[in-house]
This record gives C-alpha cells, sequence and structure tokens, in this order.
C-alpha cells in the first residue's frame, strides 16, 4: 500500500488518475480505515486529502451560502457558532454518525462518497440543495449531492476525480430543515430509515419544500412527489398524509438484518411526517 | 440497599470497599487475555469455514507453509488421535476437539478448520487466504423446529443419549422429562386454561474482551498457557486430553477477564495455540477477532416452546405444563434440562408436567450464559401467568404470591426447598414505589419471577500469613464479578484484620488444588466458603502459637478482633497478642502460619428474584424504550452490597439486549448475517433506564454468613417482564423476542388486521 499526502487537489487527482489498483482517499478514514482493518478493503494506494490548504475551514461564501471544506470533521460542524443557525438538520445529521471518537474525524464528504445508502449526512445535504466541486483530469465540475451516489458503495466520481470542497446553499428567510433517522437503539447503530425535509414558508404555507429519504433504496433519494404533497399546504392534516404516502411510493428497500420492507416503507412515511413538523416549526422560527 | 437488621454483628462483611483491580483496570496496568508476551513469540490466525455444513474433501497447506513469516500451521491432524466420539455427553472432550478443530466435516459457519502461526499478525492472516481447502457443501439446518423434522440433515448419527425415545430424529442429543402429579386432572378443575407457542432467537454473551491465550509447548510435553478464562483448571484437563500432555505438566495462569457470562467456560483457541507452539517451537499468541467471537463462540440456545397453565378465578394455579426445545448447534449439551427444572420452580404445584428436548443444528457450539436455560423458560411460563392475570383481572404479583414456593415446597424439579426467599422477594416489590408508580399513556408494566439453582464445585483455597501480619489469599476462582472484594472481606471478617491489609490473587494450576469453573453463581459462595474456612484454619494455628507463649492449652486460646486472648477468666490473665505480633515471630515459633481448605461444598442455596418493569412502545415505529426497571432478588447475605447490586444490574441489563434487540440472524446460506457489535444489537449505555436494586437476605444455611450465588438469578426474570411490560404498551402479546420493531409492528398490524 503506497500513502500519499499530496498538497493540493490537482495533484490528488493526478496520483488517483495515475494508480492502477484500488484507491482510496483518506478523509477522516471512519469508513476507510474500518474496512481496511476487517479486511473488505486494502487499497494499494491511500491518498491522505488532510493536507491540502483549506480543507478544515468552514466559509460563509460572498453570495451566503456556506462552503464546507472535505475534511471538516462533524464536531468542527456542531461547534461552529453559525451553521447550525442555518442548516439545523444537516449539521443533525450529521452530529448523529458514530460517537464522540468518530465525531472527531468523520466528514460529509466522506459519507458521501462512502456511498451506503444509509448514510446520515445525505439525505439531509440533499434536501438542502448541496453541491459539491469536482477536481478531475479533466478540469472541474459541479454536481448536485443527491446525483452522486449510484449505487450501494457507488458514485459517479470518474478515475482521477475528487471532490475539492461541498457547498449549502444560502438558507434564505422564513425556512428550516431536519432529519430524522430509525435506529432500534438510541445511538451507534445505522439508519433503518432516514428522512430529510427542507422548508420555506410564506407566512403559514409552504412555498418550497425538498424531502430525501435514506436506507429506503440503493442509494439516498430525492423524492420530488413528496416535496409537491407539501407546498401550497400549512402542513394539515391532508398534506402529511400525501407526503408519507408519497414517501412510501418512492421506497424500493431490500430485507435485511436490519429491518423489513413492509417496515422500513411504513416507517419511511412516519418520518417524513415527523421530520416535516420539525422543519415547519424551524421555518417559523423555533430553534429549540 | 442491604437489610441492616440482618447485618447480624459483621464488622466487615456488608460493607463496600473499593475492589483491589480498580485501579489497575481504570489506569491500563491490568493484564488481560491478549497483555501476554514472550520474547521470540509468534502470532496466529485461524481459518474458518465459510459453510453451514460442508465434507472437507482436502487441505492443501503447501502454498501457506512457504509463504514469509510462516512458522507451522495445524489442522485436526496435530491432535490427539485416541479420543472417540460416543453418545450423549460422554464424549464430550471428543466433541471440544470436533469443535476446537474440524475433523472430516465443517459443521458451521465459522468451525475451525486449520491454524497459522507467523512472525506477524499480519503474515498469519495473510497465510489464511493461501491454505487451500476443498469443500463439498452438504444440505444444513440452524432452526430448532425444522432440525426435529423427518427431512432435516443429519447433523451426526449415533449421538442420542440413552435418555433420548426412540423414533426421534437424529439431531435430537439430549431428552429430559420430569414433573408430579396429573396435569390432566388440574387442567380440568381450572377455570381458564392458557396455552401458547414461544420462541427466542439466540444471543451471545457479548462480553467485551475477545479470547486470548498466549500458549508455549516443548517437546518435552511441559507447557505454559496464559489466558482468559472462567477456568482454568479445565482449560488444563481439556488441552492435556486433545494433546496427550499429562495434566500436571501444562502450567495455566488465567488472565484478569473482560466479562465472561459463561461463554468463558468453553475452550476454543487454547489447544490450538500449543498445538501451534508445540510445532514451531516458539510461543504462540492468538487473539480472536469479535466476528470469529460471534462466529464460533458459544451463544446462547435459541428455542421453540410450547407452555400451558390452568388456574383458578382466585389465581390458584391447577396444572401446568411446558415443551421446550433447545437449539444447542452442531454437538450436544443445550441445557434443556436445566430449561424444564426451572421453568415452574417459583410455584408450589400439584400437577406438573415439563419435557426438554436438546437439538443440533449448524450453528456454532451453545455455551453456558447466566443461568443456562432458565431465561427463556421464565419468559414461555410468565408470559402465560401474565395472560391469566390479564384475562381474570386479577394482580400479577398477589397471584404469584398466592403460588410461591416456599419452605418445604415441593419443587417442579422434584426435592424439597429448604430455606428460600421467594416470598419475600415479591412482597418486597409489592411494597416497592415502583409498583403502584402511575403510568403514563404508551406505557406498560410487567413483572416477572426467575430462578436459578446455584452451585457449589470443586474448590482449593490457601492463605499465606506474612511477618508484618498481612494477608496473602489465593483462590483459583478467576473474578468475573469482583469476587476478590468479597474474598478480601470474608478472609477479614475470620482474621480481624483490615480489608486493604489483605491482597488476594487468582493462582495458577500449578498453586493450588483443582477449582471448578466460575460458573453456577458459585464463586462467592465456594471460594468465599474455603475462604472463611482456610482463614479459621489460619487462625487455629495463630491461637496455638500465643498458647504456646503463655503456656496454656490451645483451647484455652480465643481470636477476637486481630488478636489472640485467652478463652476466659480460667485461661490466665495475659493481654490480647495481635497477629503482627505472632507472625513477626513465626519463624522461630514453627515456621510459617498459612491456612488452607479444599472440598466440594454441597449448600449452595437456590435463588428466586423478581422483576418489575416499565417500557413505552412507540405505536407508529415499534420503538421499545425500557423506561423504569427494579430488580429485587434474594443475595443469602451481601458481601459487598455493590457488587450485588452490580450483578442484578448486569443480569437486567443483558436481559434488556436479549429481549429487545440480540440475536444471531443467520441467511438462507446458513451464514451468520451479524457477526459485529453493529447489527448484533446489545444495549448501549444510552438505551437503559437506571436499574433499581432491591437486596433481599434470606440467609442459605449452607453458607457460614448466608451467601447464595447472585450472579445468574438476575437475568432469569427480565426476558419476560420485559415482555409483558411491552405486550402491555403495546396491547398485544409479544410471544417471540427479540422485540425488534419491525416484529411489533407486525404484531401491531396483525392485531388490528384481525380486530
Ligand atoms: C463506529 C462508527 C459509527 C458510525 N456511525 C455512522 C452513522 O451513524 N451514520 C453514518 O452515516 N455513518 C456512520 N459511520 C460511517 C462513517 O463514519 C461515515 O460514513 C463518515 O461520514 C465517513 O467519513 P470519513 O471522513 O471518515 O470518510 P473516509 O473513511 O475517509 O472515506 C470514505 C469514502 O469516501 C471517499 N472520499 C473521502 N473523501 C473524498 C473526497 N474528497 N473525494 C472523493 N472521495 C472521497 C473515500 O475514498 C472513501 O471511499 C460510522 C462509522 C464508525 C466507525
Amino acid at each position: 500500500m503506497r500513502y500519499h499526502t499530496p498538497d493540493n487537489f490537482d495533484e490528488a487527482s493526478a496520483l488517483a488518475a495515475q494508480a492502477s489498483g484500488t484507491t482510496r482517499f483518506l478523509a477522516g478514514g471512519t469508513d476507510v480505515l474500518v474496512q481496511l482493518r476487517s479486511d473488505i478493503v486494502t487499497p494499494d494506494d491511500l491518498i491522505d486529502i488532510k493536507h491540502i490548504p483549506g480543507v478544515r475551514e468552514i466559509t460563509n461564501e460572498d453570495h451566503g451560502g456556506w462552503r464546507i471544506g472535505v475534511a471538516v470533521s462533524g464536531a468542527e460542524m456542531t461547534e461552529h457558532p453559525r451553521l447550525e443557525l442555518d442548516w439545523p438538520g444537516v449539521v443533525e445529521a450529521m452530529d448523529l454518525i458514530g460517537s464522540t471518537q468518530v465525531q472527531g474525524r468523520a466528514t460529509l464528504v466522506g459519507n458521501l462518497c462512502n456511498g451506503s445508502p444509509a448514510a446520515d449526512a445525505v439525505p439531509a445535504l440533499a434536501a438542502a440543495g448541496a453541491h459539491v466541486t469536482v477536481v478531475g483530469p479533466n478540469g472541474s465540475r459541479e454536481i448536485a449531492v443527491e446525483d452522486v451516489p449510484t449505487g450501494p458503495g457507488k458514485t459517479c466520481l470518474e478515475k482521477g476525480e475528487v471532490i475539492s470542497a461541498l457547498h449549502l446553499p444560502r438558507r434564505g428567510h422564513a425556512a428550516g430543515d431536519a432529519y430524522l433517522r430509525f435506529i432500534p437503539r438510541t445511538e451507534m447503530d445505522i439508519a433503518v430509515v432516514g428522512a430529510a425535509i427542507n422548508l420555506r414558508l410564506d407566512g403559514d404555507t409552504i412555498t418550497e419544500a425538498r424531502v430525501a429519504l435514506g436506507a429506503v433504496a440503493p442509494t439516498v433519494r430525492l423524492v420530488p412527489k413528496a416535496g409537491a404533497a407539501l407546498i401550497g399546504s400549512t402542513l394539515d392534516e391532508a398534506a402529511l398524509d400525501k407526503l408519507a404516502r408519497a414517501a412510501r411510493a418512492a421506497c424500493n428497500p431490500i430485507d435485511d438484518r436490519r429491518g423489513t420492507i413492509k417496515f422500513r416503507t411504513k416507517v419511511a412515511g412516519v418520518l417524513a411526517q415527523r421530520a416535516a413538523k420539525i422543519a415547519y416549526a424551524r421555518a417559523k422560527g423555533d430553534r429549540k | 440497599m442491604a437489610l441492616d437488621d440482618q447485618k447480624g454483628g459483621f464488622k466487615f462483611i456488608g460493607t463496600r470497599p473499593n475492589r483491589p483491580d480498580g485501579l489497575d483496570k481504570v489506569t491500563g496496568r491490568a493484564r488481560f487475555g491478549a497483555d501476554a508476551h514472550a520474547s521470540g513469540m509468534l502470532h496466529a490466525a485461524i481459518l474458518r469455514s465459510p459453510h453451514a455444513h460442508a465434507r472437507i474433501k482436502k487441505i492443501d497447506t503447501s502454498r501457506a507453509e512457504a509463504a514469509k513469516g510462516v512458522k507451522a500451521i495445524v489442522t485436526r491432524a496435530d491432535f490427539t488421535q485416541s479420543l472417540q466420539p460416543a453418545p450423549g455427553m460422554k464424549g464430550e472432550n471428543w466433541n471440544i476437539l470436533e469443535n476446537v478443530m474440524a475433523g472430516d466435516t465443517a459443521l458451521y459457519d465459522g468451525h475451525a478448520v486449520a491454524a497459522v502461526a507467523a512472525t506477524s499478525a499480519l503474515a498469519a492472516k495473510d497465510a489464511l487466504k493461501l491454505i487451500e481447502v476443498e469443500y463439498e457443501p452438504l444440505p444444513h439446518v440452524t432452526d430448532v423446529d425444522k432440525a426435529m423434522q423427518a427431512d432435516a440433515p443429519v447433523i451426526r448419527e449415533g449421538v442420542a443419549a440413552g435418555t433420548v425415545p426412540k423414533g426421534l430424529h437424529p439431531n435430537v442429543a439430549g431428552y429430559h422429562e420430569s414433573g408430579h402429579g396429573d396435569v390432566e386432572a388440574g387442567f380440568a378443575e381450572a377455570d381458564l386454561v392458557v396455552e401458547d407457542h414461544f420462541v427466542t432467537e439466540a444471543t451471545h454473551q457479548g462480553y467485551i474482551e475477545p479470547h486470548a491465550c498466549l500458549a508455549q509447548l516443548g517437546a518435552d510435553g511441559k507447557g505454559e498457557l496464559w489466558c482468559c478464562t472462567q477456568g482454568h483448571w479445565n482449560v488444563q484437563k481439556v488441552c492435556a486430553a486433545l494433546l496427550d500432555l499429562e495434566t500436571s505438566q501444562l502450567r495455566v495462569t488465567a488472565s484478569e477477564i473482560g466479562g465472561g457470562f459463561g461463554g468463558k467456560t468453553a475452550v476454543f483457541i487454547e489447544p490450538v495455540a500449543l498445538a501451534l507452539s508445540r510445532k514451531a517451537n516458539r510461543p504462540v499468541k492468538l487473539v480472536m477477532s469479535r466476528a470469529e467471537v460471534f462466529r464460533a463462540t458459544g451463544p446462547t440456545s435459541s428455542t421453540s416452546m410450547d407452555v400451558k397453565i390452568g388456574m383458578k378465578k382466585d389465581g390458584t394455579i391447577t396444572a401446568a405444563q411446558g415443551v421446550f426445545r433447545l437449539q444447542g448447534g452442531a454437538f450436544p449439551g443445550a441445557p434443556a434440562d436445566m430449561t424444564a427444572m426451572c421453568a415452574f420452580a417459583p410455584y408450589a404445584l400439584k400437577n406438573v408436567h415439563q419435557i426438554g428436548y436438546d437439538v443440533m443444528t449448524n450453528r456454532p457450539k451453545q455455551a453456558a450464559y447466566r443461568a443456562p436455560g432458565s431465561p427463556m423458560a421464565a419468559f414461555g411460563v410468565e408470559s402465560v401467568i401474565d395472560e391469566l392475570c390479564n384475562q381474570l383481572g386479577l394482580d400479577p404479583l398477589d397471584t404469584r404470591l398466592k403460588n410461591a414456593s416456599h419452605e418445604g415446597t415441593k419443587a417442579s424439579y422434584g426435592p424439597k426447598f429448604q430455606r428460600i426467599g421467594l416470598v419475600e422477594t415479591l412482597e418486597a416489590a409489592k411494597a416497592h414505589p415502583h409498583y403502584t408508580a402511575p403510568l403514563k399513556p404508551g406505557q406498560g408494566r410487567g413483572i416477572s419471577c426467575g430462578f436459578w439453582f446455584n452451585h457449589g464445585g470443586e474448590t482449593a483455597v490457601s492463605l499465606a500469613l506474612s511477618e508484618d501480619g498481612t494477608v496473602q489469599l489465593a483462590v483459583g476462582t478467576p473474578d468475573i464479578g469482583g469476587s476478590r472484594a468479597s474474598m478480601a472481606l470474608m478472609a477479614a471478617e475470620v482474621l480481624g484484620v483490615p480489608y486493604d491489609n489483605i491482597r488476594v490473587i487468582i493462582a495458577d494450576t500449578a498453586s493450588l488444588g483443582y477449582n471448578e469453573i466460575s460458573h453456577g453463581s458459585r464463586v462467592t459462595y465456594a471460594s468465599g466458603l474455603a475462604t472463611i474456612k482456610a482463614a479459621e484454619d489460619a487462625v487455629k494455628k495463630l491461637c496455638a502459637r500465643a498458647a504456646a507463649k503463655w503456656g496454656i492449652p490451645e483451647d484455652a486460646v480465643k481470636w477476637e478482633d486481630g488478636c489472640a486472648v485467652p478463652s476466659g477468666p480460667n485461661a490466665g490473665e495475659f493481654p490480647p497478642m495481635p497477629i503482627a505480633e505472632i507472625t513477626r515471630k513465626m519463624g522461630a515459633t514453627g515456621g510459617p502460619i498459612c491456612g488452607h481448605f479444599e472440598a466440594t461444598p454441597e449448600g449452595a442455596g437456590v435463588s428466586f428474584a423478581t422483576h418489575i418493569v416499565d417500557s413505552e412502545v412507540d405505536p407508529e415505529t415499534g420503538k421499545t424504550s425500557v423506561v423504569r426497571y427494579t430488580v429485587v432478588q434474594d443475595a443469602g447475605k451481601a458481601i459487598h452490597p455493590t457488587y450485588v447490586e452490580g450483578q442484578f444490574q448486569g443480569g437486567a441489563a443483558q436481559g434488556i439486549g436479549w429481549a429487545l434487540n440480540e440475536e444471531y440472524i443467520y441467511g438462507e446460506d446458513g451464514r451468520l448475517q451479524n457477526p459485529l457489535f453493529l447489527d448484533y444489537r446489545i444495549p448501549v449505555a444510552s438505551d437503559l433506564p437506571m436499574i433499581d436494586t432491591v437486596i433481599v437476605e434470606v440467609p442459605n444455611p449452607g453458607h457460614p454468613y448466608g451467601v447464595r450465588g447472585v450472579g445468574e438469578t438476575s437475568i432469569c426474570p427480565p426476558l419476560a417482564a420485559i415482555a409483558n411490560a411491552v405486550s402491555a404498551a403495546a396491547g398485544v402479546r409479544m410471544r417471540q423476542l427479540p422485540m425488534s420493531p419491525p416484529r411489533i409492528l407486525e404484531a401491531l398490524e396483525k392485531q388490528a388486521g384481525d380486530g
């Protein structure tokens, strides 16, 4: 195994492009190192991106959105004084990952690129409308978060491509997001279902809504029909009912040791409703 | 809280000093199994079957042998050839050998087939990939009911013990039947009879320290073994049998142990490490991964059970009957007899009948797990009693009190109970504020009783006094629950010296006579009894030295508060002679002063518990939380109340995991799907409420201070108590464990559909 510490993303990309065997980028390593130790993936080239300047920074960009460096840990996001005011759902989703120890290392982009359908941060990012900047052998491109994963453990990134930053849009007024996951215990578990909601209100009425679900399909899924079910409503019973139905209709889960198809489908509707209520309250200014 | 009025004038017993191993453990100084090192040490790894059942046609180790760093490879051929299979438990050493290293057939996913020792752990692991095994997969079965059906694949012919009735499937390895009275007549007398079917899944003991050992064995047949085990004399005996050694030539030292709960009473890796060491002529260290622990060490049995109980309107049980099928993995030995015998033990019954089946499947050999077999029985029985109380509108505690076993009751499994404390636990539960506390909407309360026999067993203890009057106490039962503190307290009580002046160690196999495993909740009872007797032996010798000095007869001296004193006015006027004064001169007054005791104490008192649980169920997701938990248990006498409470709480915590989320999940391919803590869900700290404890003390007449074992009984009631609470909260009877959210939601939907 070769271990690299490039100084910039072009170099990181070039290293990955030249590598011939199994290649992994090393962000927090909470997936990569675990897979290595348990003999699941032994990379031939391990490209540590934590030595690139700026990767640990959270910056408020000119247009009001946020740029999050690819080595920013969950703990750094939670401790940031302002990020959570704008994107409480994204921060709470990231904060659910692992334990205190894991929080000190795990990153958003690692969570995204590991490609787990159950990744906790990804539904919240997709609902938020986040995108990533990708540096590759043929220059750079921007990709919406929901387009990155293509299947369990798979992403749309080409050989040699590396994500250089993640961007959250400007929050704007009267808006709120929320993420909930179902696990049988209280912590240290993998989502059996995850649901993220991001809303904007005009008075009591929902004008924008994005809904994303985790662990109910081969990838995290943005569910436009579930969002549409909420738009124009005041989150009344009828809208919640439509939301749950749309969420369930989007489910295409598997039966496995973590949950059944039936269970996941049912609970996806329940969590979508509960997350919607929290996002709605946040959009109304409730910051609990 | 210990009952103060029963303290009986003890000075040390019943106090709560810090445990002697505390500082070692919190500073990392404690040496666990994997902390042993030796110069020139090799590292070992084990190759395991990926198949649930497969004939091993060929093992080619040539490529692995040629790999860099590889020093030895062993297969079954490197173990004894002199053991033979035999029916039932008669061939147990052969069974252990077969489990430790597969013979011609791999019997479960994870079954060891070969092992490598190499210069690094990585080299050993890499070499495993070079061993070529040719398998011929065979049909497999992992479910207990399916394993008993006519078309089930046979795990091994000729295993059935003599007690197994003719005509059963060859996978039925053992059979137990007992009871008294006439159950049919009893059911006819009942106003209500409830009969139900219950299922529990296999759960793992979940000790945090994986099995680990360091072995050294020379061509001269002399060996040294360091390992984490609940019983090193047993390891010594088994390893000697599996490797054709003389028992005494193998010295075994038990390391600190990071949990066992019964799972470290068995032998898995030690003979393999010894065989590798013998072959490589180097010390060999072998440490299991967590996945190996799950795949190849003992989970408990899964079960399928039928329970039928008849009751009168006033709550009197008229008859009880149970059939308990235990899945024990690919070997005989599932505790079906224990399950059957414990099932109805809390109740004084005129008519009772129980049957247990020990059934083999393609799974790892089950191992003891706290009160092996009893918790599952209680789940079935106490669920049915709960249902009867619900349907007849009876209070569940009063009903249990009405039927409770007491001194003189003919137990469901035969003998007459001596003094027991079930009624006292029920009364304490009834008086506890928990029982009458209001419940919030969506919450339910459950209660259950539980029973375990407890055990005595072969025990040897030795105690040596130092010149300064301090004490070295050597016991042979690995400390799995704070027993060194309890031993020191008991020795302090007899000797009258401060607790801190006593150093307790777990001696190696060369230093004491045979000590049975730390199992059966026997340590504080049996090693405690032996410690008291050994201390009394030393006291007698101390008194003799004082008598000689004073020139009076030995029986004119007694021991008081750490001093020899004249036994009465007629003995003469001498000032008290403190222990240190006697020991300082012991070299010149007759030599070292030691006390020892060896016996097989038979008076372990049985014990009972009653648990109260409140739970809350989210009807939309099926998620359960345990919101309040109270354990009431008879400890006989709590030597160190804090560690008694720890045992109570630990049993409840493990019971919560077993009841709610823990389970071995097998795929169609017969492979274990969740061999990691990620998907094998033991409770995390935030899943648990504060577990309240009440220590009831009804002294055991078989122990000088009244001790009853407490380590196992605490896991007997939780499954049922939680199931009763969850059933009440959800409004639907839960008959299958674990009560995972999908199962609860399924039950709710089924009920809504039926209603
Ligand atoms: C104990 C424990 C608990 C966990 N709990 C959870 C949980 O509750 N929820 C959850 O979702 N996950 C959980 N995880 C998984 C893991 O922590 C998360 O997925 C985490 O976000 C991964 O981030 P990382 O920085 O550690 O990624 P790494 O392990 O460093 O990388 C993960 C993957 O992303 C790729 N990658 C990393 N950075 C880039 C980049 N800049 N460009 C392109 N590819 C990149 C790597 O090549 C690799 O394939 C847990 C892990 C552990 C060990």
